[in-house]
């Protein structure tokens, strides 16, 4: 008796697909479950610390829904790219980049400016535009030369890290800090409004928005069309008269604008001054979400919601359990794998050969 | 008006009886690990297990680690407050920031941050004069080199790290006036592979002895394998390189987190910023190694001795710039301002820091 690995004649349905995600999560955790167990702490504590605080409360959803925000930007920057089978890893990269945007705007360009409805967008399309232009960068070394995006956009990462360090630790340090490695705090003017004490802002409303646009650009105009075709078969595309190289750089420049826009929302929003390392791996995680949802956008905004939530529980179960962090980063691990496995079995099945 | 007053009295009584009738809840973010021999393990030795020993049950105490400077950590301040713990102690300058925020957000809570600066009615800070000891572990360095150059593997170009490499230098140059202080940064607190191959680089430049404004004990695991010396940092990093490990400048956090509790339990708690050095044991020297010679022991001994008692000052003048330019006078002490903001390398010093504009 052997094994055999069959491809399937039909495409899987919407059922399978869902019942699929679900089940990868549910295996995960089970995985998780045992590894928890074997730290000898008790698994279903875990999960209700999991789910619990960041999911039935309301200063605890309050922290998902921020935690949601960075997240859902870089994501759906990602949704278009990989949409047109671009694998932008450089959300992260990006993000960085929009933060640092934010920041010379409201620090340096415009700090004279003391009206926020002039003041937050100029900020934005600062941060949106450095971003797009990060992204921009790897899309024209992949249509001019050919330079797999891949390695472009994930070096491109620590370039963008780099910078911001050097600028927080060099010449953008407040003078008022003791030369301590932080640049002054943003004037008032650009702050994103705050709509409660703990920190809900417009910019979370303003990711959710973007997940409709972005709906919109791939389901209602010819650039999203162009997008499904160049990333489906390039060589038709062409044939159609697409100029899929030109697609390749300003799709970059429209995922890169929307990473830049969310560390743009974080600084406004969130932070109010650049200091280093400020994302975890934002851009990182949002790969992640987005293989999740499917690249589909309003999914993109749901899987995102859950995996903020899911930073927050994570640290609920390490301060209430003491269970060690790198068990997060194992459980994310988990995730990915168990998708990736469950995505092979949509499209292939396993046949048991009698010898 | 007298019974306002007496309202008053009857309200602050009750606040203390309560407060004696349920334990301070007291949390903890840590930066890196708690096993990673360094710096977040001297908080959770000092912190943690010496707290749970001093107060047993008068306390309840969680912790986090590895919680990523930055928005994260603003989640973990605000559910640590909302929660009902009274106590919280930030462990990271990164973490400034948020605590900053937290502290405003949550004005009944008590916060606490080391190697930060800023204050508030419910915000203190803490540090310790870790330079101190650095002098003390420069003057071993001086007397061990045997080519002159002694190699330094550095974190980032904060005050606080700039400040040591100083200290350690004038040590140096106090025993063997014509060695040098090779600087590298890693742009990492925690990074046991860069750490080790700063180390390397340094040690192929010819540096023989290797010191570390670092967390991880990597810098002496690899002066062990080129057969060089080397001073820890944070704790006693001995087993890591038995023939390399001279000595370490180490922390004593109980020292500070054991009386800083009992200033909360019994309401006389308020905001300051808590900066001592070696007379309270907060920083240390520890135990020098059987490789340091025992005349060389016993003059840094002496040295300590001065420093606890205010005799010396490892920043008094005449003190000297990287370009020979005389920058405190003789005689002159240098400020707690002017240490706290430190953006110079003394005369010895190999190494730039990025300067602002």
């Amino acid at each position: 008796m052997r094994l055999k690995i069959e491809k399937r004649n039909e495409s899987a349905s919407t059922l399978s697909v869902l019942s699929m995600s679900v089940l990868s999560v549910v295996v995960s955790l089970v995985i998780l479950g045992f590894i928890i167990l074997s730290l000898g702490k008790n698994p279903i504590d875990a999960y209700i610390q999991l789910v619990s605080w960041p999911f039935g409360t309301i200063a605890g959803l309050t922290q998902s829904l921020i935690s949601m925000t960075p997240l859902l930007f870089t994501s759906l920057g990602l949704v278009l790219a990989f949409k047109m089978k671009l694998w932008n890893i450089g959300a992260e990269g990006q993000f960085y980049m929009g933060a640092f945007g934010a920041t010379w705007g409201a620090l340096f360009l415009f700090n004279h400016i003391s009206n926020p409805w002039i003041m937050l967008p100029l900020i934005a399309l600062l941060g949106a535009g450095v971003g797009a232009g990060w992204g921009t960068l790897a899309g024209v070394m992949k249509a001019r030369l050919g330079v797999n995006e891949i390695l472009s956009t994930l070096m491109l990462n620590y370039v963008a890290i780099y910078w911001v360090n050097y600028l927080v630790y060099g010449p953008w340090r407040d003078p008022a800090s003791y030369n301590f490695p932080i640049t002054a705090e943003f004037p008032k003017a650009a702050i994103l409004p705050q709509y409660t004490a703990n920190g809900i802002n417009l910019g979370m409303f303003l990711a959710i928005a973007a997940s409709f646009f972005v709906y919109y650009l791939l389901k209602w105009t010819r650039f999203g069309f162009e997008i499904d075709i160049s990333g489906d078969n390039p060589k038709a595309a062409e044939y159609a008269g697409i100029n899929v190289k030109k697609m390749i750089v300003i799709v970059m420049a429209v995922s890169g604008a929307l990473s830049g826009l969310g560390g743009m929302m974080q600084m406004s929003g969130v932070l109010f001054r650049l200091q280093p390392n400020f994302s975890p791996g934002y851009g990182y995680t949002a790969i992640i979400i987005v293989l999740l949802a499917r690249l589909n956008p309003f999914v993109t905004v749901v899987v995102a919601f859950l995996f903020g939530g899911l930073i927050v529980g994570t640290q609920q179960i390490q301060l209430f359990l003491q269970i060690p962090f790198s068990l997060v980063n194992a459980f994310q691990g988990l995730l990915l794998f168990s998708f990736v496995a469950g995505e092979a079995l949509l499209h292939y099945k396993l046949r048991w050969l009698k010898a | 008006m007298k019974s306002k007053f007496f309202f008053l009295v009857v309200l602050l009584l009750s606040i203390g009886i309560l407060a004696i009738a349920s334990p301070l809840k007291i949390g903890f973010i840590f930066v890196g690990p708690v096993n990673d021999h360094g710096w977040t393990q001297a908080h959770y030795d000092g912190g943690v297990v010496a707290l749970k020993k001093a107060f047993n049950n008068q306390v309840q105490i969680t912790y986090i680690e590895n919680v990523p400077e930055g928005a994260p950590s603003l989640n973990v301040l605000n559910t640590l407050a909302s929660k009902g713990y009274n106590l919280i102690y930030t462990t990271s300058f990164g973490y400034m920031n948020q605590v900053v925020q937290a502290a405003k957000r949550h004005p009944d809570v008590i916060f606490e941050m080391c190697s930060g600066y800023e204050l508030a009615h419910n915000l203190g800070e803490y540090f310790g004069r870790m330079y101190e000891p650095r002098y003390l572990s420069g003057l071993i360095a001086g007397v061990m080199t045997k080519s002159g150059k002694v190699g330094y593997v550095a974190a980032y170009p904060t005050p606080e790290v700039v400040r040591g490499i100083n200290a350690f230098t004038l040590g140096v140059r106090a025993v063997n006036p014509r060695a040098i202080v090779h600087v590298v940064w890693t742009y990492s607190w925690y990074n046991p592979p860069v750490e080790k191959e700063a180390a390397l680089s340094l040690i192929d430049s010819g540096c023989d002895v290797i010191a570390q404004h670092q967390d991880s004990p990597a810098a002496i695991q690899a002066a062990q394998s080129k057969g060089v010396y080397a001073i820890g940092y944070d704790s006693i990093m001995e087993k890591f390189g038995p023939d390399a490990y001279l000595t370490a400048p180490i922390w004593d956090w109980s020292k500070f987190y054991v009386p800083d509790v009992k200033s909360v339990l019994n309401g006389t708690w308020k905001s300051r910023f808590y900066w001592k050095g070696m007379e309270t044991g907060i920083v240390k020297l520890a135990p020098m190694s059987k490789l340091v010679p025992i005349s060389v022991q016993k003059l840094v001994m002496a040295m300590e001795n001065e420093i606890k008692t205010g005799n010396f000052h490892v920043f008094e003048g005449p003190i000297y710039d990287q370009n020979g330019k005389l920058r405190i006078q003789s005689g002159k002490i240098m400020s707690d301002n002017e240490l706290l903001s430190m953006q110079w390398f003394v005369n010895g010093v190999v190494g730039k820091i990025p300067q602002s504009k």
